[in-house]
Formats: structure tokens, sequence, C-alpha cells
């Protein structure tokens, strides 16, 4: 068992886990944060994205102990003051959820894509969310709120 | 997941002792192949060392007519970096193509080449690019490094440092993706440079990433879509899956490299 | 009262589960820790068949964190009952299905690899996993059959002894003689053979559960991702038999989508909760999506032969099909009803034919079992006519709109000669619309202009049909049900005058929380924010039938309003007797109680106050309290009906397809949120788009092996993969419920597939193509179709 401390949404936090411990798992079980979610074994379908040190990645893919040290927001983490993130309001706003399983990591990439381009139109979104799954949406509603939300935040 | 030892040295010297003390070790650089690898239970190193945050692998330098990349660069900040974009765009969109944005911020260039997935997209540039791979121990020459699927030059106890790509005077890639993986199921770089003509083929090989040398002699001849339209590379010692049978790689392999032409201008 | 008008009936209102999923605030089974919980891991079969001669256990007790190890002998020393089919299908000589057992884990055969050998208990997930590694079983192999095509052959591998030829059943449906007459008088037959691609369900949420045990009470509580909970207790009290079901909670919390693969009792929960009183403790397990992939039912798979018979006019005059249906290596809990009773009774499509004959052998393989997914049955009788339809069309020289046109049924209700008796419907209405949003008389131009590009481009079709609702409890009953398909409703006013409606029904993405809300709110005059939507929790909720088959709107919501109806009607009285007036003479209208022709009027909580007060009340004619309970049956399925119009762009060269368009006109009647209607249609598009190009379930012929087992290999569709779509609505009640509605639920799935494959053999000028049509796939068409000239 090793600790491992890191900041989560803002908060220092730390925990003693083994070596093995993926940062998803650190989230959910050590630290109680259960919004971020599994849905894959192979890192393809996103529900587990949150972002370290201000990127968007994948916590099903890294290992606990890599993030030590690091700044991490999960979608526990997006709202302010009890304000919503813009990004947040879009998804409702715009009926981009259903069953809401793959919605935190959808939401955590569209902050991060957000970020990153600016500019953003349909088909970049489609590209940009080629490693979240949703099988509830077909989509149509999430590229409509992201491209909504980013608007708002231009 | 086994059971391991994680340690993260500070340093490419610890790193180095590090690994060669360990029973079984594994670098860990980004860890976008070797965490799923380990999830799956089909690796069972008894250290994982983590490489992937160390200053002195992750940098970006032009050094007269080359563009220098550490090992531990993600393809994020290769993708856009101002200074391969400059001189290398093909490059740049290559490693903006490699998995999805989140994979992008973690997994590394080191990575991807020490791994030599046979549907990787850097080897491709590798190769294309007569590039350098700087070890621990050496430099080695990409014609010399790949060795075929998950195969590679490096020694036990050997960590890239670098990879060196000399400025081509004219480059491009074009990938055709698995449609469940999103890997390269066939990926064309093609390159012009002071090294020659070279046409790299990723995604379609059963050994690996490999060059088509009657491509590279129609273009070095005659630079254009047309030189390489009619040229088929055989379908034999190609992969053949549900995704794509053997001859549709093949055929594959000379739309892209027709299509990387006319993108390379 | 303003305000409440926007959030009634018809209105887009966001939905109120957002908050807590877009926060990361839901409870998906696997976000539930119950206090002590130790977890399970099952060990699978690597084989598709084999013998287990033995199986050495001891090295697992000695791992690390270990409690305990099942197998198939210890549930058989308990006397558990295996895992049932609910629904009794007979062939055509009258001979009930042959069923193989189907025990919860493995006694003495496997038969598909991930079928379940032994559950290890410990105090971790890793733990468990590493100490299955331990277990020695000794399999002593056996040839297997995974081939739908050859399964029925003579000397093909058995699965069960108890079915010959591995048929469980050869089911009819039709009239044969008069189908024969009408192929003798047509003046053209039109034949296809066609295959229906096995898909792999892949919810976002994998299945799970917790299985936990009181000492105390002797009760048992199942947290599970269930679209049915209530049919799981009744399963695993009365079938399994672990637990009586009064001992037996079954709680489906927030749960991650089903499409169908969440309604069966699968081995997972039921060795959790049985083995959670063994251990003392709670069992928790959570597939890892290799596990969905191996062990979560599939869906589709089918291979046919059918016929059109036509007259000169181009006018159908008879069908007949001849399907083989997987099954899988055993039946799962509604597996024997999608291949005949939810699938040949929508043969008919929109057309008005006079004579249909279907026969539909359905066959065990060494495969993961296959049961409904988002559709069940009705996406393959779609498939099949729109397919047919289009391409009698084609050979008869008429445009594929116009053949259509002939064969529509007009006249209200309509018998067809496959059961279902259609009650409302304007096929004309929904083709129009669809034609005129897709810009069908542009085509020409757009095809003419993508050929200058290089590209091919092309148009499909599929005007469809589905029955949902499912359905009259006597209906199914007699066609071999086990269970009748109504649904109940309670609807609870409190004092101080909020709600809370307790429903059968489940969601699971589909936004009950809201649209129930929405109807209570119009019909009590109350905000939805005042109006709690409980569902999943069989000590909530009486006994319910869940959420599947489209049917939570026209069967669910029509036992809230018959329940709103008790609770009006006995709020009435107490407002009568309040206000000293005959209950003839009061009127409840947005949320008030108004005595007729005079200005005596109360508010609604002050008289769901007085119900509980009960001051001064005639005891013997109101009760005290203000609580209804409803069973709504129906009387007749919902037929949702509609038109997609496909079309799409072809890059030669490479066989990459791009959807150009995608149209998609709906008649879902009486729409209660047009805003998750429209989600629904989006998301059932897409998972017809993955079935048209992307997806495919593969097993390995030779070695049984599944070989699409991951997100490497099998294709989900991707937000590239689709566009934009494009919708409308048209509409006719359903006369056969209270609120008109029909479902919306399954209808994207099951309309679009032939559209896309039409639009993909016009693009081509080929007669069919396989899905998915890969671009592999494509391209290899291209080629076979080409003339070696233009190929050079």
């Amino acid at each position: 068992m090793t600790v491992v401390s890191m900041t989560v949404n803002g908060k220092s936090v730390s925990a003693d886990v083994e070596a093995r411990t993926l940062l998803v798992h650190y989230i959910r079980e050590a630290l109680g944060l259960t919004g971020t979610h599994v849905g894959c074994d192979t890192s393809q379908c996103g529900a587990c994205v949150v972002h370290v040190n201000g990127r968007a990645v994948k916590s099903c893919a890294m290992l606990a102990g890599q993030a030590e040290g690091a700044e991490v927001v999960t979608v526990e983490g997006l709202a302010r003051d009890g304000e919503l993130h813009p990004v947040q309001k879009a998804f409702r706003e715009h009926h981009g959820l259903q069953c809401g399983f793959c919605t935190p990591g959808m939401i955590m990439t569209a902050v991060d894509m957000i970020r990153r381009k600016p500019q953003l139109d349909e088909q970049t979104v489609r590209d940009e969310l080629e490693g979240n799954i949703c099988r509830c949406t077909g989509y149509h509603n999430i590229v409509k709120a992201i491209l909504a939300a980013s608007e708002e935040m231009r | 997941m086994y059971q391991f030892n994680y340690v993260r040295p500070k340093s490419l010297a610890d790193a180095e002792a590090l690994l060669a003390k360990a029973d079984d070790p594994k670098l860990l650089a980004g860890g976008q192949t070797l965490i799923p690898t380990l999830k799956q239970r089909l690796a069972m190193p008894s250290d994982v060392i983590d490489i992937g945050s160390l200053k002195e692998l992750a940098f970006i330098k032009v050094e007269g007519e080359a563009i220098m990349i550490g090992a531990g660069t993600k393809h994020f900040d290769v993708a856009n970096s101002p200074d391969v974009k400059k001189h290398i765009p093909a490059l740049a969109e290559l490693a903006g193509m490699i998995g999805d944005p989140a994979v992008r911020h973690m997994g590394t260039i080191g990575g991807s080449i020490a791994n030599n997935d046979p549907a990787a997209d850097y080897p491709a540039a590798c190769l294309a690019l007569d590039a350098k791979i700087h070890t621990t121990k050496r430099l080695i020459a990409a014609d010399e490094y790949f060795k075929g699927m998950f195969e590679t030059a490096l020694t036990d106890g050997e960590i890239i440092k670098e990879v060196t790509f000399p400025h081509p005077e004219k480059a491009a890639y074009m990938k055709f993706p698995n449609p469940a993986s999103r890997y390269a199921m066939v990926g064309v770089f093609v390159a012009k440079g002071p090294w020659g003509v070279r046409v790299a083929v990723t995604g379609a090989g059963q050994n690996g990433v490999f060059r088509v040398k009657e491509m590279e002699n129609a273009l070095a001849k005659n630079w254009s879509p047309d030189a390489v339209a009619s040229i088929k590379v055989p379908a034999d010692g190609l992969l053949s899956d549900l995704h794509g049978s053997a001859e549709y790689r093949a055929h594959l392999v000379t739309v892209m490299a027709k299509r990387a032409v006319a993108a390379a201008g | 009262m303003s305000d409440l008008s926007e959030q009634g009936v018809g209105k887009p209102v966001r939905r109120k589960e957002d908050f807590r999923f877009i926060t990361g605030n839901g409870h998906y089974t696997d976000d539930i820790s119950r206090p002590h919980q130790t977890h399970g891991y099952f060990l699978r079969s690597p084989h598709a068949h084999a013998k287990i001669r033995s199986i050495d256990t001891k090295a697992v007790l000695a791992a690390p964190g270990v409690l305990a190890i099942f197998t198939g002998k210890d549930i058989a020393a308990d006397k558990l009952g295996g895992l049932i089919c609910g629904w009794t299908v007979h062939s055509k000589d009258g001979s009930a299905m042959k069923v193989g057992p189907h025990p919860v884990l493995a006694l003495d055969t496997v038969r598909y690899v991930g079928d379940h050998v032994a559950l290890v208990v410990a105090e971790t997930h890793e733990e468990a996993k590493s100490a299955a590694e331990l277990i020695e079983v000794d399999y002593e192999e056996l040839p297997a059959i995974v081939s739908l095509a050859d399964c029925e052959k003579p000397g093909a591998p058995q699965v069960h002894p108890e079915a010959p030829h591995n048929i469980c059943f050869e089911w009819e449906l039709g009239n044969k003689a008069e189908t024969e007459a009408a192929f003798a008088r047509a003046t053209k037959v039109v034949k296809i053979d066609l295959v229906n691609n096995r898909l792999i369900p892949n919810a976002m949420e994998p299945r799970a559960a917790i299985g936990e045990y009181d000492k105390g009470t002797g009760g048992y509580t199942l947290h599970t991702t269930s679209q049915n909970p209530h049919v799981a207790r009744l399963v695993l009290s009365a079938f399994v038999g672990v637990a009586p079901e009064h001992k037996l909670r079954v709680i489906a919390p927030d749960v991650g989508g089903g499409f169908g693969s969440k309604i069966f009792i699968y081995a997972e929960e039921t060795a959790c909760v049985w083995a959670a009183a063994k251990v003392g403790r709670p069992i928790k397990w959570t597939a890892e999506r290799s596990e969905s992939f191996m062990s979560d039912a599939h869906g589709r798979d089918h291979l046919s032969h059918a016929e059109l018979a036509l007259d000169a006019n181009g006018k159908i005059l008879g069908l007949r099909v001849k399907t083989i249906a997987n099954l899988g290596a055993y039946l799962s809990t509604f597996s024997a009803a999608v291949p005949t009773y939810l699938y040949g009774t929508l043969l008919s499509g929109q057309y008005d034919i006079p004579a249909i004959y279907v026969e539909v052998d359905g066959v065990y393989t060494h495969t993961a079992p296959v049961d409904a997914y988002r559709g069940a049955g009705r996406p393959e009788a779609t498939f099949l006519i729109e397919r047919i339809v289009e391409t009698a069309a084609r050979e008869t020289g008429l445009d594929p709109a116009e053949f259509r046109r002939r064969n529509f049924i007009r006249a209200f209700p309509h018998q067809t000669p496959v059961i279902m008796n259609y009650d409302a419907g304007n096929y004309d209405a929904s083709l129009d619309k669809a034609m005129e949003i897709a810009d069908v008389k542009g085509f020409a131009v757009r095809k003419a202009e993508a050929a200058r590009r290089g590209k091919l481009r092309g148009l499909g079709y599929s005007t469809y049909i589905e029955a949902c609702g499912i359905a009259p409890s006597a209906a199914v009953g007699s066609l071999g049900a086990g269970v009748g398909l109504w649904e109940s409703a309670e609807v609870r006013v409190n004092p101080t005058g909020n709600v809370e409606v307790l429903t059968g029904s489940h969601s699971h993405g589909q936004g009950h929380e809201t649209t129930f809300a929405q109807l209570v709110s119009s019909r009590l005059g109350i905000p939805i924010d005042q109006i709690e939507i409980v569902h999943g929790d069989t000590d909530k909720v009486q006994f319910g039938m869940g959420t599947y088959g489209s049917r939570s709107g026209a069967v669910g919501m029509s036992a809230i309003v018959k329940a709103l109806d008790k609770v009006e009607a006995k709020a009435k009285k107490i407002a009568a007797h309040l206000m000293e007036a005959a209950v003839e003479d009061v009127v409840f209208q947005e949320g008030r109680f108004t005595v007729q022709g005079t200005d005596k009027s109360l508010a609604w909580a002050e008289v769901t106050l007085a119900a509980y007060t009960a001051h001064g009340f005639p005891s013997s004619e109101i009760e005290p309290g203000l609580k209804e309970t409803s069973f709504y049956d129906p009387s007749n399925f919902t037929f949702p009906a509609g038109c997609h119009i496909c079309e799409v762009e072809i890059d030669p060269e490479t066989g990459v397809l791009d959807i150009a368009n995608f149209v998609a006109v709906d008649d879902f009647g009486t729409i209660i949120n047009p805003m998750i209607v429209e989600g629904q249609v989006h998301g059932g598009i897409a998972q017809g788009v993955g079935q048209a190009l992307l997806e495919l379930g593969v097993y390995d012929n030779d070695s049984g092996q599944l070989v699409t087992g991951s997100f490497m290999d099998y294709c989900m569709p991707r937000a590239d993969n689709v566009p934009s779509f494009r919708l409308g609505f048209t509409k006719t009640e359903c006369p056969s419920n209270p609120l008109g509605m029909k479902g919306c639920g399954e209808a994207g799935a099951i309309a679009s597939p032939p559209a896309i494959i039409n639009a993909i053999t016009d693009a081509l000028g080929i007669r069919d193509i396989e899905m998915p049509a890969t671009p592999a796939r494509i391209w290899k068409a291209i080629q076979s179709s080409r003339p070696r000239a233009a190929a050079e």
C-alpha cells in the first residue's frame, strides 16, 4: 500500500491504496465520488473522463500514483458556488442525456474541448467526441448541447 | 491487474538504475497501452517504472534541419507544437489523429514506438522521415529499429530518450481507421527529403510497419498521385480480419498513398 | 396557473432527473456500497462446449482475501431451480418448445464461451479475480456449433439432448394454403435471402448486482441493473427459489440504459443474492465490459428466405417467409417470444397483404443467449418486409414510393393475416411528409452533383409499422406468455397536496420522472416539482411489469390516468362534503374545486389536507385519506408507424459511406413531451445505423470463441458515424388507451436499418448487401458488381 495524495475538486486528499489502483477507483472508492463511471475495459468509452492538471484524461487508463501531486477535477467539481457550469446547463437544456451514465465523461470532455477549441462547428464536435460513447442519445442532442455551451462561453 | 511495485524515478538515470535492478520491470510512459494491458492481466511485471513525468524527456527542439522530440512528449503537444506544425506539418497532423483527445493528452511518442503496435501511427512517420531513435545506449536508425509486430531493436534496460525527425521537403500521412478500434487499418506516410523518397505503411502488415519500395522508386521519378495509383502491394503478408481482408488492405494502401501524395503537394 | 401551462402534456419540459446526472449525483448500482460488502467474481467457460470432469477449488480458499467459492454443485445441493424462459412457444405439430436446463452455475457441461462455472467471493474484486485463476477445472472439450446455417444439419454438435438437431421449436403463423394459392395466382414472385446480423446490446452501464441477507428478518435485498425489478423478484422466488417473494426486495436504482438487455434474469444477480446468505455479508458484482460482451443476452441473429407474390399491377398477393432464429445456448427470459410473436405478427408491415405464411425455426447454438434487444423481433420483420418491398418495386420498375402506396392499408381497423388488428394510422401522410422533408424531388440533382465528384448517391425508404405497448394480458396469455402485461400505478396524495406516483414502469433513460409528472401536473393543476415519480423498488411499488416494448407511455401512463380518475372522484366527494354541495355539482379545474353556479371554491391543498384531518367526515360514505391504485390492462397493442428516408453518399474508391441525410417521420399518437420523444427517436436511429453499418457479433466457426469481445472489435456507433437527424411527426390517436398514445422507444431502431440498406443498394445499383455494410463490404460489393474492364 502507498499513500497517494492529490488535489481533487480543489481539496487536498490523500489515501492509502495499492499500487495497482486506477485513478478512477481512487476517485470512486477512496474518495466516494461516484460521478465518474467505468463503462469499458479498453479505455474507449470515455465514461471515466476527468481533468488532470487541466487536461481531459481517461481515469481508467491511469494509475492513481500517476496523479500524485496533480490537480484533478471531476464532474462533481464543475459547478461553482451552486451555479452549474454552462456545459452542464446546456446538456439539460438540450436534452443531451438520457440514462445519464456516459454524461459525466461527456461533460468533462466537452469542457476540455471548448477550452481547447473555442470556435467549434458540428463536424469538429463529432470528431472530438471520438473517445466518448453514448448508447442512448444518438449524439444528436449532445452535439447540440456542446455547440450551444461553446456559444454561451465565447 | 496483478500486483506490482510502482516507482516514479526523479531522473532518467534513476530510471535506468531501477530498470537494471528490477526482476521483470515495465516502463510506464503515458500508459495508454500499458494500463489497458495490465487491466486485462496480459502482463505481470514486478515493477512499473513511471517515466511519464520526467521533465528531461518532454521537449520539442528545432536544431538545424531537424526536430528533436523527447520520448516523453505527449501526442497532444506534438500535434499542437508551432515548431512541428511549421517544419513537419504531416507529423503534427499524425499526432492529432492518434487515439482520441484524452488519449493524446497522456500517450507519448516514446511509448508508442517502444511498443510498436502494428496499427500505431508513429512508426510510419519514423520510417518515412528516416528518423533517428536516441536511446540511453545508442542511436538507432528507424530502418533498423522496427523489427516486426511489437518487436523493436531495443534491448533490456534501454530507454528511448528522443526521436529526431529531419525536415522533409514534402510529407503527408493518410489514415484509414479501423471502424471499431479507430487504430490505423491502413496508414500511409509519404515523404521526400534529402534522404530520398519514402513510403511507409502501418496498420496493414503482419510484421508491422513496412516500406513500399516500388512506390518510392516511382515517386522519386515522378512525385504525383498518378505515379502510385496503379502500384498494388501484394496482399500476401497483410493482415486480414473481420474489418477487412488482406486484399482490401492492399487496395487501401494504394488509395491512401495516392491521397497522401496529393495532400503533400 | 400560467406557468403550469408550460409544464403540462405536450410541452418540451426539461427533465427533472437531469440535475443528479449532470452533477455526478446519480446512484447506479455500482455507485452503491453496502456495509461490509464483499466482491464476487465469476469464473467463466473458456470453451464453447465442454464437459466439466471436475473442479478443484482447494487452492482458492487459501488465496488472500477469499471468503467462499461456489459451483453448480452447491446450488444444486440447495435445490435451487434454473433460469427460465417465461414464454412457451409451440411447434407446428402442437408440441411445446424443447427446453434444455439452464442452471445458474454450470453443473456438468458448459455451452458457450462465458458460461458461468464458479463464483468466488473475496474482500476485493482484484482478490476474487486472482483467486479465480487458481480454480482448476478439468474440461473435456467437445465439438461446438456456432453457425446458424449449419446447426440443424445432421451430425451437427448438439447443444441440448432435449432438442434434437438443435431445434427448440418449429413455429408457424398465417395461412399456408391461402398463401400457396396466392403464389399460384402471381404474375411475378420476388425472392430474397437476408441475414439479420447478431448484435450485442452494450448499454453503457455494465450489469451489476449487490445481494444481501438480513439474518434477523430472513429477508434478502438485491440491488440490480433491471428494467423490471418485480419480474426479477417473481422469477427469483417462484422459479429459482432463492427466497419467498415477500422476503425478497429487489431494487433497480438508476439504471444506465437497458435496450432489452436488462429485462432478463441472469445467473450473476441470482448467484449473488443466493450466496449472500451463505457468506453472511453483502456481495457485489459489476461486469467488466468484456463480461458484458460474453454474457449479456445478444439480439437479432436471423437467417431468412422470403418470397413476395405480385399481380401485374404491383399489388402484393402474398408473402411467405422461412426464418432460422438463433436462441443461443440457453433460453433467456423472453427469448422464445422474440422471433415468433414479436416477429411473425409484424410481417404485414403497412401493406394490405391478403395471405401470409411464416415458419420460424428457433435453434440452439453454442453462443450467448439471444433475447430482446431494442425492437425485439419487429426490426427483423421490418427489415425483411422493407427489403423485399424495395426489391419488388425495383424489379417491377415502379418507383419505391409508388409501389408502397399501391399496397398501403387505408381502412382501419385492419385485420392482418398474422394476428394483429391495426387500429389507426395514416401511412400516406407520413410518407408524404418524409418525402417533403427529405426533398426527394431534388435527389436526382444531388446524385448528379455527387457523381461529378466521383461519389455514388442513393436514397432508401422504410415505411414501417410496429406493435408496442405490450400488451393485452389475455392475448399474450393465449400465445404462451407466462405473465400478464398490464401495468400498475398508485397515486398517493399527501396532506399538503404534493403527490407521489408509484409506478411499475421503470425508467433507465426514458425520462419518466418528467413525462409522468407532466401528466399528473396537467390533471391536478400542481407544479411538476411537487410530484415525485417513484419506481424501481419492490418494497415501495406494488407489483408492476417494468419497461420494455415501448410500453411505459401507453400502458404505464394509462394506469396512472386510471388512478388519477379515482383520486379526482374521491377528492370531489370530499370537496362536495366540505362545501356542502352535491358531488355532481363540483367541478375540478386547474387545481380548484368549484361548485357550479356558485362562488364556492376550494384549492387542491385545502381538500387534500381535509382528506387527512377527516374532521366531520361521514365515515360511512368517505374514508379518510387520498390514495388510489389502478391496474391497467390494454385492450390492444398500439401501432406506431411512419416513414424513414435515408440518403447516402459513397466513396467508391474506399467503400466509405456518409449518411448525407436522414429523415424520420413518425406517428406516435399523443405526445406528452416532444423533446423526450425526439431524443428516443435519435437514439433508436443511431442503434439502427449501428446495425446497418457498424455492429456485428461474431463467433469463430472453428473455436466457438467470441471474436468481437470488446469495443476494439465490436464497432459501436460514435458521434462521427451519424448525422444530425431531421424529424417530423404525424398524428393518428391510438383508440385503445385513454391518452391516445402509441410507443416511441423502439421505432428508430426498427425503421432505420432497411432505409439505410435500401439507400446503399440504390447507390451501388445492386440487389443486396449484408448488414453491417462496412466499408470493406461496400468496396467488395462494388468490385463484384463492376464489369472487369471498368475496374481496371
